[in-house]
């Protein structure tokens, strides 16, 4: 079948994974059911390639999945003890790097972070804490924005100026002191035109960006990721959104 | 600060709109005349100009964050930087920059009460030959001591504007120790033009072939390689650019190239433009080179007058080309070249996704080069003399001549060129080290030699070098030196990516953590592990080297650290007695338990 | 054959609620399996005050005062392995909440507003362990061998920890027993 069509493909863990001239290594694998971990990545926008999650190993040269053309004879390594072992460490370096305190975290258990921090086997985030003094803005009256909790994937800022139009959000400072900021002269969320129905309030993989009453409406212990793995439900071709019962 | 404080921010601005139009891309030159304004971009500023300029806040407020020399609170009429670069810090800066605070009664990164004055430090302002150095609203102070803060204490009591200071407070020397074929021979201004329009732009790639000429920036990437690429992109528009942010502690030879051979340099700029098929050409030049900016515009201005920039050059018929100058604002990462594009932009300096590279997708998505300035004159010496004439200086791999930055601990610090292939001892000898231990390679982010390795030789096929060149005297403290760097990493890291952003904080506190002898075994493994982390998986080069001093000194350099190591196995990751002093401070009580050893 | 010697086991809460300690007590009947092949030095259910030596130490809790230190190093020193259980002893956890907040507001808050002391002082008794600027995993104090996470972590995790250890395999969890909350 299809057998006049000329398909190209690339060998992901042995796997031979085809694609099309435009993408992305991670496109074919995703396309392909093959997982590479990512928490910056979404199909939905346009790939940004910071969290470095997705990093593997092609023809023995680090690339970053997410950003890197699919070409042929790439030989691609990516579930790997080394590969996953620098992953977890990312994963360690994010957490120390913000407040992620799991149990206060109304996320707890939809939260992406935490999920590949399962994925990845981290049993403790191992470097030493940063502890930063950050903001909660509690200005909006539907949202809150809780910058403890922040990863800096810009996927809100993607979100907002791609789907929504609206350039909500933006990244300021750099470094270590990178953050997020919201399009007010006040710096208050609930200065913008930020709205509950944007796309760029459903899609922080952490609890940065929470809907407000809806913390407990699904207790803990049945929650996405409290019995799946992120990498079932990032496979999954329907996007995966905050549960939303009425 | 509050909007209304600025009521007539709209007209102040207005001459600065007047001049750079509205584009987008003009964001940072906008800014940087905000900050000279109001020396700070007020919260009103960010306002007005995202709406002089139709774009979103959250970006004016984006780059006005990123860059050093921005600030998004006010840090006075007049800001001294001091220089914190090893070199500097081997002369007494930080003791210098102490004295001043004390004198004026002033906290290190805190403005004055009466909003006169802050003072903090910066990284390498490329003075390294003359230093200690600083810089004073942008402008370049060297050779500090004492008497010098003394006098530019009463200055600034005087309120007296910088322009009106003593010169020599701003002596700057070019200190050129050395000179090859680059910098000794005498250069016609037009006369590398007129050789490539006589013999032929294809003609003329060749001859870069020929030559060998590798990129003088640290990578080494061939420049008729480049230059092809370039020229065979498709595109609306080609763009040159000549990167002068030269930003690499103890690195200068840019700074000399730019005062003195400025003609050199745009004409390796037009010859290129020929040949990749530019009609614009940029010079970022980076902030902490301001001083230059006036000459380098006169000589721009000259040559345009001169038809060697402008409307058909030297008379041909289409051959179109200028260049403008671009001034950065304190960003190390932008030298990196995809990050240096987005600065052009007038972006945050974070360095792109690649591929695609510039030379197919650069400046506004057009197919650009990007060279390094001492490159750049090198072509214009090989379109006026022959590929073969330059290929048969230096080594095989590589080529020509190099021009290094030497300072440190030597008698005779400054510019020397010699050809590739040149000996670490021969240069010792030559630049008068007394006594040399180790020297740093290329910078923080290239080679810590030891004296074990001075028969090795500046070349790409063994140590390469952008032009660094800083000694070390037996007896200096290499774990100090490092310490140095990875500090200045975690100051430089762009933010963008997990590793960089993260590791090169982790990698600055553990090794703050030896210096101040709590650190253990077990913190040189993680050393090795966060810099295994830092060059595997990040984004860039900065990531990919920032760990290099860290890793040469746990390799070669173990007297510099092992006598600071605790002799158990772990040791407290934060000081224990220190975390209760605020709870003893406030409870009054110094009893034994309010203690911990 | 001898009888095998029994393994000895220490446990205690820093700053922490006890939670994993409940959670512990949550292994019902299996506790009678347990006392077979452990027995308990210093813990909340032995009142012994001091650990003494042990083959495994168990510490919950964060490091949020000087006598948090105290007791874990007395653990480090007297136990072979050191296992850190629940989120406050691996990252702060709850009471880690207070390491954004001033600890001058925040005695001033307890103390000197709310009038929590007659005539508005603050307490200076040496007796009273003085708390830490901010509240540290005990990792960032000691060297920890094992971690074992949750808030807390659920009675089959903490058992099959447990037996996994004391047979002497490496400890492993499943998917669904690593939990951080």
């Amino acid at each position: 079948m299809g057998a006049l069509v000329m398909s190209k493909a690339i060998t992901i863990d042995g796997k031979s994974v085809s694609f099309i001239d435009g993408q992305t290594i991670m496109d074919a694998a995703l396309a392909a059911g093959v997982y590479i971990p990512h928490l910056c990545h979404n199909p939905e926008f346009e790939p940004h390639g910071n969290c470095k999650l997705c990093i593997v190993s092609v023809n023995g040269r680090n690339m970053t999945a997410c950003t890197m053309p699919a070409a042929e004879d790439m030989v691609v390594a990516s579930n790997t003890p080394e590969l996953d072992s620098d992953r977890q460490a990312l994963v360690q370096m994010l957490f120390v790097e913000g407040n992620h305190i799991c149990p206060a975290c109304e996320a707890s258990g939809n939260c992406q972070l935490q999920a590949a921090a399962y994925y990845l086997k981290m049993l403790s985030p191992h470097f030493m804490h940063f502890y930063p003094p950050r903001e909660v803005d509690a200005s909006h009256p539907d949202i809150f924005l809780d910058l403890n909790r922040c990863i800096l994937c810009e996927l809100c800022v993607r979100a907002s100026r791609e789907v929504d139009g609206k350039n909500v959000f933006g990244i300021s400072g750099r470094g270590i002191g990178t953050h997020l900021v919201v399009n007010a002269a006040s710096g208050r969320l609930g200065d913008t035109n930020f709205a509950v129905t944007d796309r760029a309030a459903q899609v922080c993989p952490t609890g940065a960006i929470l809907i407000k009453r809806q913390g407990y409406k699904i207790p803990i212990g049945q929650r996405t990721f409290d019995h799946k793995k992120i990498s079932e439900v990032q496979m999954e071709p329907v996007k995966r959104t905050e549960p939303e019962h009425e | 600060m509050e909007p209304h404080e600025f009521p007539h921010i709209e007209q102040q601005l207005a001459p600065v709109f007047e001049r750079h139009g509205c584009e987008a891309n003009q964001l940072l030159k906008i800014l940087r005349e905000v900050q000279e304004i109001f020396h700070f971009v007020p919260p009103a500023a960010i306002t007005c100009v995202a709406s002089h300029l139709g774009v979103p806040r959250t970006q004016v407020e984006g780059v006005a964050g990123f860059y050093f020399f921005l600030s998004l609170k006010s840090v006075g009429k007049y800001r001294l930087l001091f220089s914190d670069n090893v070199t500097d810090q081997m002369q007494g800066n930080p003791e210098l920059m102490q004295y001043f605070c004390h004198k004026l009664w002033l906290e290190p990164g805190k403005v004055s009460e009466d909003n006169l004055l802050s003072v903090d430090s910066t990284s390498c302002t490329g003075m390294c030959d003359q230093g200690p150095a600083a810089l004073v609203n942008g402008w370049p102070l060297t050779n500090l001591d004492r008497d010098r803060l003394d006098l530019i204490a009463e200055l600034i009591h005087d309120k007296k504007p910088v322009c009106d200071w003593p010169s020599m407070l701003f002596e700057v020397k070019d200190n050129i120790r050395r000179a090859g074929t680059l910098l000794g021979e005498p250069f016609k201004p037009g006369a590398a033009i007129r050789a490539t329009l006589d013999r032929g732009s294809a003609a003329t790639l060749m001859e870069m072939e020929a030559s060998g000429l590798r990129g003088r920036g640290g990578a080494g990437f061939s420049v008729a390689r480049k230059w092809s690429l370039c020229r065979a992109a498709a595109g609306d528009h080609h763009y040159i650019v000549c990167n002068a942010d030269e930003g690499e502690p103890g690195t200068f030879k840019d700074r000399v190239l730019l005062n003195s051979y400025a003609d050199l340099i745009c004409e390796g700029m037009t010859v290129g433009a020929r040949i990749v098929g530019a009609t614009q050409g940029f010079l970022y030049l980076r902030g902490e080179y301001r001083h230059l900016l006036k000459k380098l515009e006169e000589v721009l201005a000259r040559r345009r007058a001169t038809g060697l920039l402008g409307r058909s050059i030297l008379g041909e018929t289409g051959f179109d080309f200028d260049i403008e100058i671009h001034l950065g604002a304190g960003s190390y990462i932008c030298g990196e070249e995809s990050a240096l594009i987005e600065s052009l932009e007038g972006k945050r300096g974070r360095p792109r996704n690649r591929p695609p590279f510039p030379v197919t997708h650069g400046y506004l998505d057009q197919p650009t080069v990007v060279d390094n300035v001492e490159t750049l004159a090198c072509a214009a010496r090989i379109a006026l003399q022959g590929g073969e004439w330059f290929a048969a200086i230096g080594t095989t791999q590589s080529t020509g001549s190099k021009i290094l930055s030497i300072a440190g601990d030597c008698a005779r610090p400054g510019i020397y060129e010699y050809p590739f292939g040149i000996t670490l001892h021969e240069i010792l000898g030559d630049c008068g080290a007394e006594d040399p231990y180790a020297v740093q390679v290329s910078g923080p982010s290239g080679t810590l030699v030891s004296s074990k390795e001075f028969d090795r030789r500046i070349s790409f096929e063994d140590l390469p070098t952008a032009g660094a060149f800083t000694v070390f005297k037996r007896g200096r403290d290499i774990l100090q030196v490092v310490q140095n760097f990875a500090h200045f990493f975690a100051h430089e890291s762009c933010g963008f990516c997990t590793p960089c952003r993260v590791g090169t904080q982790l990698q600055k506190k553990i090794v703050d953590k030896i210096t101040h002898g709590h650190g253990t075994v077990y913190d040189l493994e993680e050393l090795k592990h966060v810099g295994h982390i830092m060059q595997s998986m990040s984004h860039c080069g900065l990531g990919h080297t920032a760990a290099n001093p860290v890793l040469d000194m746990l390799e070669k350099f173990p007297d510099a650290y092992e006598h600071k190591l605790k002799n158990f196995a772990f040791e407290p990751v934060f000081d224990l007695d220190g975390a209760l002093e605020t709870a003893r401070n406030i409870t009054g009580r110094d009893d034994a338990w309010a203690h911990l050893s | 054959m001898n009888e095998k010697r029994k393994i000895r086991v220490a446990t205690c809460s820093l700053a922490g609620c006890f939670g994993c300690h409940m959670s512990l007590l949550d292994i019902d009947e299996k506790l009678f399996d347990l006392l077979g092949v452990i027995e308990f030095d210093r813990t909340p259910f032995t009142d012994i005050k001091h650990c003494g030596p042990c083959d495994i130490g168990i510490v919950e809790g964060g490091v949020s005062n000087a006598e948090n230190v105290h007791v874990l190093k007395e653990f480090r020193e007297n136990c072979k392995v050191l296992v850190a259980i629940g989120a406050c002893a691996i990252t702060g956890g709850v009471p880690a909440l207070r390491n954004n907040i001033d600890l001058w507001d925040c005695f001033q808050e307890v103390y000197l507003y709310e009038g929590g002391l007659e005539g508005n002082q603050i307490p200076n008794d040496p007796e009273l362990p003085l708390p830490f600027d901010k509240v540290y995993p005990i990792y960032e104090v000691v060297k920890v061998d094992y971690f074992l996470p949750g808030c807390p972590p659920s009675a089959d995790t903490i058992w099959k920890f447990l037996t996994d250890l004391i047979e002497g395999r490496e400890p492993k969890l499943d998917y669904e027993m690593l939990h951080y909350d």
